[in-house]
């Protein structure tokens, strides 16, 4: 099975405390820790696994910049067998069409017959995956927590919804998926792993590469523009206790106990 | 001139779901007194009883059946309503597990502007909407520009819009003899109900949650030693049980158990709107993070600034020496 899985490098919550400029135009990017959104690398792993059962390769591929290389070589350490970056003046401030668009010619290069995305990045809005396909006119389905494949070219997928509850659907090959975290474990790969791909060559395209109109990607083409950043002020907030650590301890002590948790 | 508004309403035993009247509300914004039209799609009687219930709620509803239709299959339900719907319509869909199926490709299909997860937004003027979405898992916001003039799917977050309590006596037009072919490369097989646990946390009155701060599996014994304390049992968020270190079913969450507590211990839990969706019944919520702009400190009621691996032992060791 050909597999190609959509990547994206993004400041890593679990590492950051995400703070906005002064004048609202970006979130602080100095000293932000980087890494590939979490339910991409699920994709991934989804995708090795798929690979080491099924055979194929997996083609891990980014729309970013120079930077992103780091992220794609990540996952070449995990186990992916070639990855592009795709990277061109005219792609930044592309809108989540626009990314799709740049991601849908890259797939139309070669013939895969899985595409798998994250369900959302952490800096955006589930809807790379979804738009992607239906560029490609291909079967979808989101929130996928298990694949597995099936006799005559389909899968059998399993989808989380609302509780908890999984829906069972059958889809045809070629597809394209939008994996949720916990779907698998993914593997874990050190800075060691990592410098091993130094000699992996990751071709950078860019719009003439992928023969792609430029004016309909980008700043040019988005039609959902982002203005400003803000933290909003919602509500009174919790009241924030102070003092020494014993201190807290015991004015929480005495909420709870106000509110007959404890005897 | 406002844009003609749609607004997906999604249905479950003859039931319109929760965010349909929020929908409602929200596509009030975009056409203040103009008429907004419900579509539903699905089969059989269930469907009929949506209908009817929606068209007390809407001048216009739309009924959209098919035999295809009987189970919410996004690939079906896209094909229909790209089908029907006019050039230039906005149409408004919850951000919930149908609408993130069905959204963003339904925009590719009507050639419109998508923006998900919609918080608030204004009239539009000329045109151009502004909006409001949350990233970070709610951390920062950020104001969105949106040209609508050409038509939009947007997808609003549960709860960010009141309940329309608007009613109407309206009319239901069964556009089914428009929609075309619906078959697809997707078939629905079945629903497999989420397993049982050891503990039912839905039950418990004090519920002492962790999530991703807890940083280690060997440290949710530090959330076990304060929930014995406390009479309590531990519960947790997502992260945790994607990292296998808790049972799923321990989970809170939209896509874990709704829960409601009298009082509930945010440990190490940043707050992200999933979450919080399976938290009901305003308990009285107490948050330990060490990141002072956690969003969970703006819906909390008691909230400690710390690390959690220093504070909840030395809570739980005063609590116990009592
Ligand atoms: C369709 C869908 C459904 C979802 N359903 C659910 C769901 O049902 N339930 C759910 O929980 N999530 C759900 N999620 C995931 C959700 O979006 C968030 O990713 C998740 O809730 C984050 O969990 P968290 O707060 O534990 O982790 P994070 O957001 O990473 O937050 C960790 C917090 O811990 C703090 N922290 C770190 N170290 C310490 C320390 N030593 N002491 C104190 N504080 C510390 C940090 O400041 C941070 O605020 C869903 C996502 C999707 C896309
Ligand atoms: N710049 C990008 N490069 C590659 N893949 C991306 C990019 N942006 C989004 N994606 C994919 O689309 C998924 C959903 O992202 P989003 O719609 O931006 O929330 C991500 O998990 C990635 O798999």
């Amino acid at each position: 099975m050909e597999i190609l899985v959509c990547v994206k490098k993004v400041p890593d919550p679990a590492e950051n405390e995400i703070a906005v400029r002064r004048d609202g135009s970006d979130i602080d990017r100095d000293d932000l820790v980087y890494s590939v959104n979490e339910w991409d690398n699920y994709a991934v792993e989804e995708a090795i696994q798929l690979v080491e059962e099924h055979g194929g390769s997996v083609t891990v591929v980014s729309v970013g910049d120079e930077e992103s290389d780091e992220i794609i070589r990540r996952e070449l350490a995990m186990g992916a067998d070639a990855g592009k970056l795709l990277d061109d003046e005219a792609f930044h401030y592309s809108d989540g069409r626009g990314v799709a668009a740049i991601l849908a010619h890259a797939a139309r290069q070669a013939q895969y017959d899985l595409i798998l995305t994250g369900a959302q990045a952490e800096d955006a809005a589930a809807q790379v995956g979804g738009m992607l396909a239906a560029m490609l006119d291909l079967p979808y389905a989101s929130l996928v927590v298990r694949v597995e494949v099936k006799e005559g070219d389909k899968l059998e997928i399993a989808r989380e919804i609302d509780g908890g509850n999984l829906e069972i659907n059958e889809i045809d090959l070629p597809c394209a998926l939008s994996i949720q975290t916990g779907i698998n474990e993914p593997r874990y790969v050190g800075i060691r792993g990592i410098r091993k791909t130094a000699s992996v060559e990751v071709p950078v395209l860019g719009a003439a590469e992928l023969g792609l109109d430029p004016g309909t990607v980008g700043r040019a083409g988005a039609k959902v523009r982002k203005l400003d950043y803000f933290v909003p002020e919602l509500g009174q907030g919790a009241e924030i206790l102070q003092g020494s650590r014993e201190e807290i301890a015991d004015q929480l002590i005495a909420r709870l106990r106000g509110r007959g948790v404890i005897q | 001139m406002a844009p003609q508004v749609f607004v997906y309403v999604a249905h479950r035993g003859g039931q319109a779901a929760d965010p349909a009247l929020e929908l409602l509300s929200a596509a009030r914004v975009l056409s203040p007194n103009g008429p907004v039209i419900a579509v539903a799609a699905g089969h059989g009687a269930g469907l009929d009883q949506v209908c009817r219930d929606m068209a007390g709620r809407c001048l216009e509803v739309w009924k959209l059946s098919n035999e295809a239709l009987a189970y919410p299959n996004a690939e079906a339900i896209r094909k229909c309503v790209t089908g029907v719907l006019p050039s230039g319509a906005v149409l408004l869909l919850a951000h919930d597990t149908l609408g993130m199926d069905l959204g963003p490709g339904l925009s590719i299909k009507l050639d419109s502007p998508f923006v998900s997860d919609v918080v608030a937004m204004d009239p539009p003027q000329d045109g151009v909407l502004k909006l409001v979405r949350e990233e970070y898992g709610g951390q920062v916001s950020t104001h969105l520009s949106c040209d609508i003039s050409g038509g939009a799917v947007l997808s609003i977050r549960s709860g960010a819009f009141p309940a329309s309590e608007e009613t109407a006596v309206g009319e239901v037009r069964d556009k089914s003899p428009d929609i075309g072919d619906l078959s697809c490369g997707r078939r629905f097989i079945k629903i497999v109900g989420a397993e049982a646990g050891d503990v039912d946390i839905t039950k418990e009155e004090i519920l002492v949650s962790v999530g991703r701060g807890i940083e280690d599996e060997d440290n949710i014994e530090i959330a076990e030693d304060l929930a014995k304390a406390l009479g309590g049992v531990v519960s947790c968020s997502r992260p945790i049980v994607d990292a296998k270190w808790l049972e799923k079913p321990r989970q809170v969450g939209t896509s874990g158990k709704t829960v409601k507590p009298k009082v509930y211990l945010a440990l190490g839990i940043s707050g992200s709107f999933q979450h919080l969706g399976g938290l009901k019944g305003n308990p009285f919520i107490v948050a330990v993070n060490k990141n002072p702009k956690a969003p969970i400190f703006q819906v909390a009621d008691v909230g400690v600034v710390d690390d959690l691996l220093e504070f909840v032992p030395l809570l739980t060791e005063i609590i116990d020496n009592h």
